[in-house]
C-alpha cells in the first residue's frame, strides 16, 4: 500500500507539472497583456508595471520564477485586485465554494441514489417514469434558470427563502437546490442503469432463492455492486462543484472562488489563471485518487496492490 | 415411498412482445424423499421454468403461473404468499443455478454469503452461524475452511465455487434441492467430482434432489428416475433402467440415440431432424408429431393420453395405445 500511495503521489506531480507548464505557455501564448485595456496609462507606466510584474522578462524565466515561487506554495500577486496574493483569494473563496459544494454533493449523492434505485426497482412503473423525467429535467434545465425559477418562486412569490448572499443554513437551501438537480439527475440515470443490470445478475438469483427480502437483496447485494461507475463520474462532478460554480455563485451573490476562474481569464490576470487552474486540478487529481481507493473498497477485485502474490 | 414434493398439472407461461409464450403446459410429477429426480430435454422445453416455478422465482410479470398445484408439507406454495415463500426458499427448498462463475456476489465474502442463509433463516448468533458455515464447507470437501470463509469469490477456482454454491443452498438443511445445470458450466473431470459429491451429499443428508440437464451422460451417474420434458410437457418419466434400456417415447428414443457411447458400436449419432415447435402456439396434439418419424394422423390432432408402462413408468404417446400398429422394435 505504502508503494502504491508513493507511486500515485510521484505521478500526481508529474500530472500537475504538466498541467502548470501547459497552462503556463498557452497563457502567454494568448496576445494581450493584463495592462492592454487601461487605455490612460502611457507607456513608461506599462512599463513599470510591466517589470514589477517581471513580465518584461523572458518567458522561460518567468516559467522558471513561477515553479521555483509554487515549490514554496507561493501562487504571487493578483495583478488586477492589487494588494493581494492569489493565495488570499483562494484562502476567502474555497472555503465557502467548498461549503455550497460539499452540501451540494451529499444532497445530489443521496437523492440520486434513491431515484436510480427506486426507479429500478419499478422498472417500466409509473415511479420509474416519473423518476427518470424528473432526471432528464434536470439534466437538460441548465442551472441558471433553475436558480432564477427558485429565487422567483421561493423567495419572491412565497417569501420562505432569502434570495441570496450566504449568511445562514436558510441562505444555503435555494442555491444548492440548483446546483445539486443536474448531479442528482447524472447520477439517478447511472445508478438506475446500473442497478437494472445488476438486478439480472445470477447471485441476485442467489440471494432470492436463499430466501432473503427484496431490502436485503438491494441494499446489500445489488446496490454496493451498481455504485461502481456511480463513483467514476462521482470524482470529476465532485471537483467541478466543491471548486465553485461561476453562474450560481454570481446569481446568489455566493463570494466562492467561482468568479475567479471567468474573471481572471477576462483580465489576463496570469497569476489568477494559473492559481485557479492549478488548484482546481490538484483537486480534481486527489479527487481521483480517491475514486480509485473506492474501487478497492467497493470491489474486491480491484486490487489497487500486490499484497499476495496468487 | 413418501412424497416430499407433488407437482400437479403446472401451467406457466410468460408474455412478450410477440404474444404469450406457453412454457410449461401441464406438468405433474412427484418427487420422493431421498431419490433424484433428473429431468432432461433440449433447451426451452421448460425444464428451467419448471424447476424456477417450484422456488416461485419465476418473474413475474412477464411470467405467470396460469395453475396447478405445487403441494409441499400439505402446502399449496402457488397459493402462499411471497413473505411465507421466503420463509420456505432456501430453509426447505434450496437452488443451485448454474454457472458458479456468476452465481456467487463478487464484493461479499464466501464466509458472508453462507452465514446470511443462515441468519435469516435459523435463530442462530453469528458465531453458531460461522460454526455451521465452517462445517458445510468441509462436508462439500473445501480445504482449509477457516481461512476460505473470508475470502471472496474470485480467489476460488469453478469446481470450488460450485462446492460453495453447494454448501450454500444446503446449509439450511433443506428437503428439496433444486440443481438447475450444475454441472454445465464445468470442464468433464470437475463434472464428476462435483456429481460424486451430489451422491455423497444425499447419502448423508437425506435430500431429495431434482436435477435439471441436457446432459444425458450426467442422468446416468446419479438419477434415480428420469423425466423426458418436450415442449412444456413431460412426455416420458419412468425409472433410469427404464428410460436408458426401454424408452418408449420416440423423443426419448431420439435423444438417446443422439448421444456418442463407448459401450456399445454405433456407425453415426442420428440426430432428431427438425426443431421445437413454437411455443406460442403449440400444436394441439403431440407436439413432437411433426419430427416424429411414426407420427400418424391423431398424433397432429389429439394429445396423447397418459400410458402406464410399469407403476414407475409412463409415456404420453399415441403408438402406445391399443389401436396401434406395433412398432418394430428399435
Amino acid at each position: 500500500m505504502k508503494t502504491y500511495f508513493f507511486k500515485r503521489l510521484i505521478a500526481m506531480i508529474i500530472t500537475l507539472w504538466l498541467i502548470i507548464t501547459g497552462t503556463f505557455f498557452l497563457m502567454h501564448s494568448v496576445p494581450g497583456s493584463p495592462f492592454n485595456e487601461e487605455r490612460t496609462t502611457n507607456e513608461q507606466i506599462q512599463k513599470n508595471l510591466e517589470s514589477y510584474y517581471q513580465l518584461d522578462k523572458p518567458l522561460l524565466v518567468q516559467y522558471g520564477n513561477y515553479l521555483m515561487a509554487l515549490v514554496k506554495f507561493d501562487l504571487g500577486p493578483s495583478i488586477k485586485k492589487s494588494s493581494q496574493t492569489v493565495n488570499d483569494l483562494l484562502g476567502r473563496g474555497f472555503p465557502v465554494s467548498f461549503e455550497l459544494g460539499f452540501y451540494t454533493l451529499i444532497v445530489a449523492i443521496i437523492s440520486g441514489i434513491t431515484l436510480g434505485v427506486v426507479a429500478a426497482l419499478r422498472h417500466n412503473g409509473i415511479i420509474d417514469y416519473l423518476s427518470m423525467s424528473i432526471a432528464v429535467l434536470g439534466i437538460s434545465i441548465p442551472n441558471f434558470v433553475l436558480a432564477t425559477f427558485l429565487i422567483q418562486q421561493l423567495a419572491v412569490n412565497i417569501p420562505i427563502f432569502p434570495v441570496a448572499t450566504w449568511s445562514s443554513p436558510k441562505h444555503m437551501v435555494l442555491p444548492i437546490l440548483a446546483l445539486a438537480t443536474g448531479p442528482m439527475a447524472i447520477i439517478a440515470r447511472l445508478t438506475r442503469t446500473s442497478m437494472l443490470e445488476v438486478l439480472t445478475q445470477d447471485y441476485i438469483k442467489t440471494a432470492k432463492a436463499k430466501g432473503l427480502s427484496p431490502v436485503k437483496i438491494v441494499f446489500k447485494h445489488a446496490l454496493r455492486n451498481a455504485l461502481l461507475p456511480v463513483v467514476t463520474v462521482l470524482g470529476s462532478l465532485a471537483a467541478s462543484i466543491l471548486t465553485g460554480t461561476f453562474v450560481i455563485e454570481k446569481i446568489f451573490a455566493i463570494p466562492g472562488m467561482g468568479k475567479y476562474f471567468v474573471d481572471s481569464i477576462n483580465n489576463r490576470d496570469y497569476p489568477v489563471i494559473m492559481g485557479t487552474t492549478i488548484f482546481y486540478s490538484a483537486i480534481l487529481i486527489f479527487m481521483l485518487l480517491l475514486v480509485d481507493l473506492a474501487y478497492g473498497v467497493l470491489d474486491p477485485r480491484i486490487k489497487l496492490h500486490k499484497k499476495e502474490a496468487k | 415411498m413418501e412424497k416430499i414434493l407433488q407437482i400437479k398439472d403446472l401451467h406457466v407461461s410468460f408474455s412478450t412482445y410477440g404474444g404469450e409464450v406457453k412454457a410449461v403446459r401441464g406438468v405433474s410429477f412427484d418427487l420422493h424423499k431421498g431419490e433424484t429426480l433428473a429431468i432432461v430435454g433440449e433447451s426451452g422445453c421448460g425444464k428451467s421454468v419448471t424447476s424456477q416455478s417450484i422456488m416461485r422465482l419465476i418473474p413475474e410479470p412477464p411470467g405467470k403461473i396460469h395453475g396447478g398445484e405445487i403441494i409441499f408439507k400439505n402446502n399449496d406454495l402457488i397459493k402462499l404468499k411471497e413473505q411465507e415463500m421466503r420463509k420456505i426458499r432456501g430453509a426447505n427448498i434450496s437452488m443451485i443455478f448454474q454457472d458458479p462463475m456468476t452465481a456467487l456476489n463478487p464484493t461479499i465474502t464466501i464466509g458472508e454469503q453462507i452465514m446470511e442463509g443462515i441468519v435469516q433463516h435459523e435463530k442462530l448468533t453469528r458465531t453458531q452461524a460461522k460454526r455451521v458455515a465452517l462445517a458445510m464447507l468441509k462436508l462439500v470437501g473445501i480445504p482449509n475452511p477457516e481461512l476460505r470463509l473470508k475470502q471472496y469469490p474470485h480467489q476460488f477456482s469453478g469446481g470450488m465455487r460450485q462446492r460453495i454454491v453447494i454448501a450454500m443452498a444446503l446449509v439450511c438443511r433443506p428437503d428439496v434441492l433444486i440443481a438447475d445445470e450444475p454441472t454445465t458450466a464445468l470442464d468433464v473431470t470437475i463434472q464428476a467430482q462435483i456429481l460424486e459429491l451430489f451422491k455423497d451429499i444425499q447419502k448423508k443428508t437425506g435430500v431429495s434432489i431434482i436435477l435439471i440437464t441436457h446432459d444425458l451422460g450426467v442422468v446416468a451417474q446419479v438419477a434415480d428416475r428420469i423425466a423426458v420434458m418436450y415442449a412444456g410437457r413431460i412426455v416420458e418419466l419412468g425409472t433410469r433402467r427404464e428410460i436408458f434400456y426401454q424408452p418408449q417415447h420416440p423423443y426419448t428414443k431420439g435423444l438417446l440415440q443422439s448421444v456418442p457411447r463407448l459401450d456399445i458400436e454405433m456407425e453415426e449419432l442420428i440426430p432428431i431432424p427438425g426443431t421445437p415447435p413454437d411455443l406460442f402456439s403449440p400444436p394441439p396434439g403431440c407436439a413432437f408429431a411433426a419430427r416424429c418419424p411414426f407420427a400418424m394422423e391423431v398424433c397432429k390432432r389429439v394429445y396423447p393420453f397418459k400410458t402406464q408402462k410399469s407403476n414407475k413408468h409412463h409415456v404420453d404417446c399415441w403408438l402406445q395405445d391399443e389401436r396401434a400398429q406395433k412398432l418394430a422394435s428399435s
